[in-house]
């Protein structure tokens, strides 16, 4: 840990100081932002994997056997082999992309500039967050390469199948141990980024910043490290009870009178699978909010700022922030309606349930209300924007069935959930991604991204994520369970292969049409057009900076804050915006 | 945290006048002088509190954890506790005492006293961790292994967890002890010396709790 | 611009599989499916009703706000309108999550009645397994010790306990129609989940816990329902699946008198 006066006076030298422990806050939040990227990959190629096992359950696919000669010999996937890569994929999404590039990739780098900082008010911590998050996921990946492959029991974990050790499955040995290994280290890297956060939007905000001017990305990006830091704290609690369950013999969540695979399992007794459940979802419901709030922030940004008008109700946006950070530790339990929990405390956190919606919808009719009126360009970061409201929508009504534990009892652990929780997570926060990356490209790379294709990139990716995750809905109507590998022993699901076969296909089309996006993210670093300082005519004090901005971010100049983020189109004003550190006084009849 | 300059005053009645130019001023990380250092204090505390507020859900989560485990079958049996526990809660607010009173000698401008008696709390912090070894010995010994109870399990998960911390809380007063003998505490280190002693002191509070968990309810 | 119609086309698209149903429920065996489909109805008007509302509004605001040379409306949001729009919401989840409290206390609040057919399941990776308490209506004893499932005694019934010589073991669930059931829900290894569509009901099942669930199905709805395992239990859990087949009174008597005679 350093003081803020620790980074450098000199812009740093070489090629390690610079490139790879790098102490300036922006090369760190692109280190996070390409180790999401590579994450995200690996997460949709095994999405691919699993999509295609689902269809063709006994199609022998001649490198599926040389990738896994035990667990798809002949070239077709075992089911355990499914559910490892089931497991994994939710884990590498959940941790290493929707975790990491939304507050460790643009947080980090846009924070401190945002409130006028030179950088972080740790940045050694700093450095040591990322490089401890990469560790946890070379300790993840490795789970593939052990004895017996990734783990099965899913991103959830749930005991006994998770405590009981190999006996329950292949990828339960040490597959799961370093799962449980890795996530701990995940948590470590996490709290150390939620210090630095809290402590430098709490005290190295510059003069005329105050709490109220700041831009929502900013009030999103300070909130989520909250819940990290809170969350995650519990999480570690968690897995600390579940290795030791699994390595020396503790009965934390093993009850007794266990026979798995024809064994009595002795020396374990007194145990509580919910315990597991309460402790993990304690943690897991704040992450999905720390997954989505900073989505919005950037959504509010995006709106605001291509509509020419400021936010509709900034206040409100605030204290929407602040209420679902807050109601979000009150809610887990909504994970656990079916679990045996006591059914009137089902009927508590349903009810909190139902008020969480209320600050999301308020921030959906600000979005709406922000357009209204407003003087609308439709460049790519925009179209994201606009497809994360109509995302947000879509996933977010679902919820109104599943919070309710009367519904819940036909749709739990159907496809109704998993196409509710893919709506929101799996792509309303990925559009927020998509939409800062596009946004502030220009400002971190000083080149502008094509356009053109990327118009492509959102119309195709727009259409298809509707078409694989909407239908799944109707599967869940139709009860189809989830987590199955696959679907050929149960009668009813025989009406709807063709639905999930049109699914799978949507999902290769829609993951082709990323390579689009990959291209023009490359291509531009080298070849796009140079930017301007400002080439969106945006008012947030990165924009008045150079692109790319110098290691100091401000050289220098102390930046002052004179206005809110969101001044465009004053009347009386020849620009449609004001710059905040813009200190010409401006009259309205506001 | 002020919420001066609120938008509807900056719109009506214009910004406030721009402010004289002294560094980064009231909210800024700076580059040497009086108000650099103050932003760094603070955000030195407010990043100490935020680790505290860390270790407390950590140990919150172990304690509901506890609650739940013992109320939920009947096989909990109350571990028996080694009485050097009790030698070891001594040393340790016998060190934290320490440290405040060299923090008081620092005050006082005695710099002699600062590291005679910052060196007497380290030693005690190190002496509270053998103390803690020779319990685990103790216990070992007795066959009282992790998973022999659940009430074993958490005196063990718990101990170590705080051990763990410990560590890392003495490392940072081994730090500050080795930089007071050689004289090169400046008062840029202030900090540093506050917020290990401020750590410290949540520790044995920590500690306190503990063994209230352990002696009432384990 | 091209944005709004895609919306609208996508909006209307979902609205129709919605209301064709196209791909929908089975239809309800009880007076509790009933009563879901009831609430499930209510819910998705209202849902309907926000969805298609907000994608035709942002539709709607992506045509007419985009920019065509005039300036934007300068405005920071209207306090009464947001007042007015969050305690609508807040009115209307608040209602639709009280409204479906009777379907929840029907269902775990409720004790089961006291003429309820007891019947004993075991979920274990990865088959089902049902005990009846035969005739003299009591379980007999079981023992970890003494399961055997290649033996057919999954259950390790104790065979010096008289009480169980009467029970019965069945790998599928036979009830008969129109009278209430209690379920006693046990598994032996990992979690499991007891699932009939037509029910509208599901619970998981919990090591180390005994879990009641009871229901009544309506005269006349005689048939075979499937009963999927809808909690990851491992490798097996795809295939983990039995049925429920409810039969009228009479074929049930004859069916209990079949059984005890092997």
């Amino acid at each position: 840990m350093s003081s803020p006066h620790a980074h450098q006076a000199h812009a740093p030298q070489g090629f390690i100081r610079k490139y790879v422990f790098s102490l300036d806050h922006k090369v760190i939040g692109i280190q996070y932002y390409f180790l999401g990227l590579f994450s995200v990959l690996i997460g949709m190629s095994l999405s691919l994997l699993m999509r295609y096992h689902m269809v063709n359950p006994n199609v022998s696919v001649g490198w599926f056997g040389k990738l896994w000669p035990t667990a798809a010999a002949g070239g077709i996937m075992t089911p355990e082999l499914y559910l490892s890569l089931m497991t994994m994929h939710g884990t590498i999404m959940v941790f290493f992309v929707l975790t990491t590039v939304p507050q460790s990739g643009f947080g980090n780098y846009f924070l401190p500039i945002q409130i006028g900082a030179e950088d972080m008010a740790f940045p050694v911590l700093n450095m040591m967050s990322f490089w401890t998050t990469f560790l946890a996921l070379v300790v993840m990946v490795s789970a593939f390469f052990v004895q017996g492959g990734a783990p099965l029991a899913g991103w959830t974990a749930y005991p006994p199948l998770s405590a009981a050790g190999r006996i329950t499955g292949p990828g339960e040995g040490m597959g799961q141990n370093l799962w449980i290994i890795s996530i701990a280290i995940f948590c470590g890297a996490s709290l150390m980024g939620a210090i630095n956060f809290i402590a430098t939007l709490v005290d190295l905000r510059c003069k005329g910043m105050t709490l109220m001017r700041m831009p929502l990305t900013c009030w999103t990006w300070l909130v989520t490290a909250i819940l990290g830091l809170l969350g995650f704290a519990v999480l570690l609690a968690a897995g600390v009870l579940l290795i030791l369950d699994r390595t020396v013999g503790t009965s934390f969540f093993l009850p007794a009178g266990l026979m798995i695979n024809d064994k009595i399992i002795t020396g374990h007794s007194g145990g509580s699978p919910l315990l597991w459940q309460h402790l993990f979802w304690f943690f897991g419901h704040p992450e999905v909010y720390i997954a989505i709030l900073p989505g919005m922030g950037v959504a509010s940004q995006l709106l605001s700022t291509f509509s020419r008008k400021p936010v509709y109700g900034y206040k409100a946006m605030v204290y929407a922030i602040l209420s679902i950070g807050f109601l979000g530790f009150l809610v887990w339990g909504h994970h656990m309606f079916m679990s045996g929990l006591n059914p009137y405390s089902a009927m508590a956190f349903a009810t909190l349930t139902m008020c969480i919606g209320v600050p999301s919808a308020i921030k959906t009719f600000n979005w709406l209300g922000t357009l209204w009126g407003g003087k609308i360009h439709f460049t790519t970061a925009m179209l994201f924007a606009l497809g994360f409201v109509s995302l947000f929508v879509t996933g977010g009504v679902s919820g109104i069935f599943l919070g309710q534990p009367a519904l819940d009892l036909y749709f739990h652990d159907t496809y109704f959930v998993v196409g509710h929780f893919h709506m929101i997570m799996g792509v309303a926060a990925i559009f927020g991604m998509f939409g800062g990356t596009y946004f502030w490209f220009p400002k971190m790379f000083g080149r502008m991204m094509n356009e053109t294709i990327g118009k492509i990139h959102f119309y195709a990716t727009f259409i298809g994520v509707y078409a694989i995750f909407t239908p799944m809905h109707m599967l869940g109507i139709v009860g189809n369970p989830r987590r199955y590998a696959d679907f050929t022993n149960v009668e009813y699901l025989s009406g709807v292969m063709n639905v999930h076969q049109f699914m799978s296909y949507a999902a290769y089309l829609t993951a082709a049409v990323q390579v689009l996006f990959l291209f023009n993210l490359f291509w531009s670093l080298k070849k796009g057009k140079p930017a301007t300082e400002n080439p969106w005519n945006c008012t947030t004090l990165e924009w008045g900076i150079p692109s790319p901005p110098p290691f100091d971010n401000f050289a220098g100049v102390h930046p002052v804050v004179y206005r809110g983020a969101y001044e465009y189109s004053l009347p009386g004003v020849k620009e449609d915006y004001v710059m905040q550190t813009d200190p010409t006084p401006v009259r309205t009849e506001a | 945290m002020s919420m001066s300059g609120s938008l509807t005053q900056d719109t009506i009645q214009g910004p406030p006048p721009p402010p004289i130019d002294r560094g980064w001023g009231g909210g800024g990380s700076g580059s040497g002088g009086g108000e650099g250092r103050g932003a760094d204090r603070r955000a030195s505390f407010t990043a100490l509190f935020v680790l505290l507020a860390a270790s407390t859900m950590v140990f919150a989560a172990f304690t509901s954890a506890f609650v739940v485990r013992k109320g939920l079958s009947d096989d909990w049996v109350s571990m028996p506790k080694p009485p050097i526990l009790l030698v070891n809660t001594l040393v340790l607010l016998a060190s934290s005492f320490a440290l405040d009173l060299s923090r008081r000698a620092l005050k006082a401008g005695n710099r002699s006293r600062f590291n005679l008696w910052w060196s007497a709390g380290t030693g005690l912090g190190v002496l509270f961790l053998a103390g803690q070894a020779v319990a685990w010995h103790q216990l070992l010994q007795a066959g009282v292994f992790v998973a022999t109870n659940p009430s074993s399990s958490f005196f063990y998960v718990l101990t170590a967890s705080h051990a763990f911390h410990l560590v890392g809380g003495l490392a940072a007063l081994v730090y500050v002890d080795i930089q007071a003998w050689r004289l090169q505490l400046g008062p840029a280190k202030r900090t540093t010396i506050d917020i290990a002693a401020l750590f410290w002191h949540f520790l044995d509070g920590l500690w306190v709790y503990l063994m209230i968990l352990f002696y009432v309810w384990g | 611009m091209l944005l709004a119609p895609i919306i609208w086309a996508l909006a209307v698209a979902i609205v129709y599989f919605f209301v064709a149903k196209t791909w929908w429920f089975p239809p309800p065996i009880s007076q509790h499916g009933m009563a879901y489909d009831a609430q499930f109805n209510r819910t998705l008007v209202v849902v309907g009703v926000i969805f298609f509302l907000a994608q035709v509004v942002l539709g709607y605001a992506i045509v007419k706000f985009r920019n065509d040379g005039r300036r934007a409306t300068y405005s920071h949001g209207n306090n009464k309108m947001e007042s007015l729009w969050t305690s609508a919401t807040a009115l209307l989840f608040l209602s639709l999550v009280l409204m479906g409290t009777k379907i929840w206390a029907g269902v775990h609040f409720d004790e089961a009645p006291p003429d309820a057919i007891p019947i004993e399941v075991l979920s274990k990776q990865f088959a089902w397994n049902f005990r009846y308490p035969g005739p003299d209506g009591i379980f007999g004893h079981t023992d970890l010790h003494l399961v055997n499932d290649a033996a057919g005694n999954p259950f390790g019934i104790d065979d010096k306990d008289p009480a169980g010589k009467d029970d019965i073991v069945s790998a599928s669930l036979k009830i008969p129609a129109g009278k209430p059931i209690k379920l006693i829900l046990h598994s032996r290894d990992v979690i499991h989940n007891f699932f009939v569509r037509e029910l509208r009901m599901k619970q998981d099942i919990v090591p180390g816990m005994e879990i009641p669930l009871h229901f009544d199905t309506e005269p006349g709805t005689v048939g075979i329902y499937e009963v999927p395992c809808s909690e990851l239990c491992g490798l097996g859990h795809f295939q983990m699946r039995t049925t429920m087949q409810v039969m009228s009174p009479a074929d049930f008597e004859k069916w209990k008198q079949d059984q005890a005679q092997k």
